[in-house]
């Protein structure tokens, strides 16, 4: 049953991703964009990390997809389609793709994936997460988590920054 | 782990999903549609680090937290990105790749 589950998640994923990239209505394609990343959050669930399933849907279905949907509603009109692309540039494009996906397959069934560790499988609810995050001694990540936060906070100024270099008199000159 | 699943058919799924990112960075002109094909490759990444924990080293969470920071770094690059597209569109009045060809005004 989780097989079938999986294949049916898997094949959805990949029409969308191509759908996506393909697609010449750019409010279109952000929307399968937004199918992809729930597919992902699926699989995230399905392997019982939900915690990171619950981030992926907050984060990027319910974040990054509505920041897209804004800023193409205010640098473009949604009618307008995406120019098409020259044929010579898809096909470069198409089987150099193919021809990574070809060696990356080869790679990856050819070699042999054994379990390291048998012991016994890690509990991944959220208690655990969280007490891997704020742990300081071993195998704990309060340092990567620090340096995200700082990192999110630059972000946050550096977007402000750039959002306010415009002045509107230079705005009007250009006009 | 799902039942019935081995690890090579989701790194299977996440090596496609990896290549049609590529693909739509090299053939879309427009600069909104370009970051969206690296979200696509973002995920495909965060997948892999999360299937290699699950089924090589259970006992860790590593992969699963390095995910995370991954989606916080995916998070802020995109709206710094985006703010630096929409300020550009009020320079130059477009959003293609041809267009922005100079680096400072």
């Amino acid at each position: 049953m989780e097989r079938i589950i999986f294949y049916i998640i898997s094949v959805l994923m990949i029409v969308f991703a191509v759908m996506a990239v393909t697609n010449r209505n750019i409010m279109r394609s952000i929307i399968y964009l937004l199918f992809v990343l729930i597919g992902i959050a699926g699989i995230y669930f399905m392997i019982e990390f939900y915690f990171l399933g619950a981030v992926q849907l907050t984060v990027y279905a319910g974040g990054i997809i509505v920041l897209y949907v804004n800023s193409v509603m205010l640098v473009e009109k949604i009618n307008t389609p995406l120019p098409s692309v020259v044929w010579w540039r898809k096909l470069l494009a198409g089987s150099l793709s193919i021809f990574g996906i070809v060696l990356t397959l080869f790679a990856i069934w050819s070699y042999n994936f054994v379990k390291i560790a048998e012991s016994q499988t890690k509990d991944t609810s959220i208690n655990e997460v969280g007490k891997a995050l704020l742990n300081y001694g071993d195998r704990g990540f309060i340092l990567p988590f620090e340096v995200i936060s700082i990192l999110l906070l630059a972000a946050m100024v550096g977007a402000i920054v750039i959002a306010k270099t415009n002045k509107p008199q230079e705005n009007n000159e250009l006009k | 782990m799902i039942s019935g699943v081995s690890i090579y058919e989701i790194l299977t799924v996440s090596t496609i999903i990896f290549f049609i990112g590529v693909y739509g960075f090299v053939t879309r002109k427009n600069l909104i549609a370009m970051l969206m094909s690296i979200e696509l490759i973002l995920n495909s990444a965060a997948l892999n680090f999360v299937i290699i924990n699950k089924y090589l080293f259970p006992e860790q969470l590593g992969g699963a937290i390095f995910s995370i920071f991954i989606i916080a770094v995916a998070a802020a690059e995109t709206a710094l990105a985006l703010a630096i597209i929409i300020n550009l569109y009020r320079l130059i009045m477009s959003l293609k790749t041809d267009d922005t060809e100079t680096m400072k005004f």
